[in-house]
């Protein structure tokens, strides 16, 4: 019983697609932003909203924020968590939702 | 040919073999697809609703049920300015309308009262009954108001309150403090960690003062900490009882109460017996009582729940996750914390659903802001990257402000409204 329970989970992953770890991965890492810059990245208040943003805006916004050279009052500490790699595929994401 | 676990776990990725160094055995393997698995979460608090409208949100496939008994959302967090007069109730209660209309979240308004981890159905006090394929429970942590002599009668008779838990009880202790006469003592104290916010009792103190400060001058604060030293923060709340709050706040480390009497409004400790005009003791704590039901909260992890920390699976029963304060792990316990587990353990169950293996190498953020005046505010924040063997580990230029500022406090305002409207749509 056990075993056939595990052969049926291990099948399941071999048909998964490989890409797809990807974007779960930034989906995932993107929605954490959103406790601060609001629900799909629309702020209410002081925060600003990411929404819409352009990518290559985006992109250059969060390596001037991980180098400092954007000071900021809490964004380094935030960006300084995350690859160049992740900033480019957040960057997408961001980048679809409407502003 | 027969697979064994371990085998299973080699071929299935590094993502399950981290999972087996960390020493979580029970992962519970994807299983194959269903056309509308079930998942019902338990508590609709910073973790649950979030994790709800993440399953809605990622798997719309998935039928989700969120049982909670309030009838609106009171956050915690913003709970501290109501007491010093900044914000009233109605400023930290949003409604839970948008969970079923916008995001197809069955919302049962009931207590849970029974889990069967075997046949995976749970029960409610009204006599519903729920089966699920994954259990989510966030109930937040339980209150040890028995551990403290005394506490339930004067609890009852509204001579003390914890008011650790937004709702009645933090409209009662401002009413109290309303209520004082000026040159009044307010004893507040501290439970020993791990406990819900740690700054929380800091940032509280700190407002009191500030509403004495303009209101009643001549009052003072004894603050009674179980800890030896100020828990997170500690510049920064320092910094302004040294100066804003001068000669305002008596803090007394190692100083756990264990007996309160509301009839001579006495507060008893190991060192002490300190006598004030209003009484907030905030009591240890431990997983919410639900965990207990599922079997998940165990006494070898302090009454906290052990889990997988990638998925947010019990370690000890499969298809039960536990998220937010409730879990046993070296994270602080707040509201940005259960927000930012919801996301990962909701991202992991609808993949674990779908027969597709979770993000191996998920990421977690904190930052609480805290108040220390009604102008001013700091925060702490942290990001923390799965790393495999390692855990989670906290990323370079994580930390504290020392000195709270403006513009902070615009951020921290900011940042409630906004986790509101991501828990809650
Ligand atoms: C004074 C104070 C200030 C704070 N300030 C901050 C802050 O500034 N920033 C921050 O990030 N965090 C803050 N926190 C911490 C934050 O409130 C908690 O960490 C957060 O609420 C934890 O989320 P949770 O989902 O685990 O529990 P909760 O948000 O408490 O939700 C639990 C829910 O479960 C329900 N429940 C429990 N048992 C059952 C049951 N058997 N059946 C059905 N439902 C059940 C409850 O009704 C409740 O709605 C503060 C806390 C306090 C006390
Ligand atoms: C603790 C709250 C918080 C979190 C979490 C947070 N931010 Fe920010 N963000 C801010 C604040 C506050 C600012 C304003 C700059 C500053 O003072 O740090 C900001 C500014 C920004 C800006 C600049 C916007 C512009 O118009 O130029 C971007 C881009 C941004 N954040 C992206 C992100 C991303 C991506 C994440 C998640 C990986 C994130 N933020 C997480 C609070 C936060």
């Amino acid at each position: 019983m056990k075993t056939t329970l595990l052969v049926a989970g291990l099948s399941a992953f071999m048909l998964a697609a490989p890409v797809h770890a990807t974007d779960v991965h930034t989906r995932t890492i993107a929605s954490t932003c959103f406790a601060c810059h609001g629900n799909n990245g629309v702020s209410n208040g002081a925060i600003p909203s990411i929404a819409g943003l352009d990518k290559a805006y985006f992109v250059k916004t969060m390596q001037d924020f991980k180098s400092g050279a954007r000071p900021a009052s809490i964004m380094k500490r935030h960006a300084s968590g995350y690859t160049d790699a992740e900033f480019v595929a957040m960057g997408d994401y961001f980048a679809s939702l409407k502003k | 040919m027969t697979i064994n676990r371990r085998d299973f776990l080699k071929v299935s990725g590094a993502g399950a073999a981290s999972t087996l160094i960390a020493g979580c055995a029970t992962q519970s393997a994807p299983t194959v697809a269903k056309a509308s698995p079930k998942v019902v979460v338990v508590g609709a608090g910073f973790g649950g609703a979030t994790c709800a409208k993440y399953l809605r949100t990622w798997g719309p496939n998935i039928e989700v049920t969120l049982i909670d008994p309030n009838d609106n959302f009171i956050s915690c967090p913003i709970s501290n300015w109501v007491i010093g007069g900044m914000k009233t109730m109605a400023d930290i209660t949003r409604s839970y309308d948008k969970l079923p209309s916008q995001y197809g979240v069955k919302m049962v308004k009931d207590y849970v009262v029974a889990i069967d981890t075997k046949a995976r159905i749970v029960k409610t006090k009204g006599g519903g009954s729920f089966s699920y394929d994954r259990l989510v429970l966030s109930p937040g942590v339980d209150i040890r108001t028995d551990l403290v002599g005394g506490f339930k009668e004067a609890e009852a008779a509204g001579k003390v309150v914890h008011a650790w838990k937004a709702g009645a009880q933090t409209a009662l202790l401002r009413k109290q403090l309303v209520n004082m006469p000026d040159g009044g003592v307010f004893v507040m104290s501290v439970p020993t960690v791990p406990y819900r916010c740690p700054p929380g009792p800091y940032e509280r103190a700190s407002l009191v003062a500030d509403y004495f400060t303009k209101a009643k001058p001549k009052s003072k604060i004894i603050l009674l900490d179980g800890n030896p030293d100020i828990v997170s923060k500690k510049p920064l709340f320092m910094g302004v009882w040294n100066t804003l709050y001068k000669g305002m706040i008596d803090y007394r480390p190692n100083n756990a109460p264990y007996r309160v009497n509301g009839d001579t409004m006495t507060v008893t400790t190991e060192f002490d017996e300190v006598k004030g005009d209003v009484l907030n003791v905030v009591p240890p704590q431990r997983a919410g009582a639900v965990c207990e039901m599922a079997g998940v909260r165990t006494a070898a992890n302090d009454n906290w729940c052990p889990v997988n920390l990638t998925t947010f699976e019990s370690t000890t029963t499969p298809n039960v996750h536990i998220i937010g304060d409730s879990v046993s792990a070296a994270l602080p316990k707040s509201g940005h914390m259960a927000n930012n587990m919801a996301k990962v353990c909701a991202s992991a169950i609808v993949e674990l659903l779908a027969g597709r293996n979770p993000d191996t190498v998920p990421v977690i953020t904190n930052t609480c802001y805290s108040a220390v005046s009604d102008t001013k505010a700091g925060y702490v924040a942290n990001v923390w990257r799965w790393e495999g063997a390692k855990g989670y580990v906290s990323q370079p230029d994580g930390g504290a402000t020392a000195v709270p500022d403006e513009l902070n406090k615009a951020y921290n305002e900011s940042w409630a409204s906004n986790i509101w409207s991501d828990v809650l749509g």
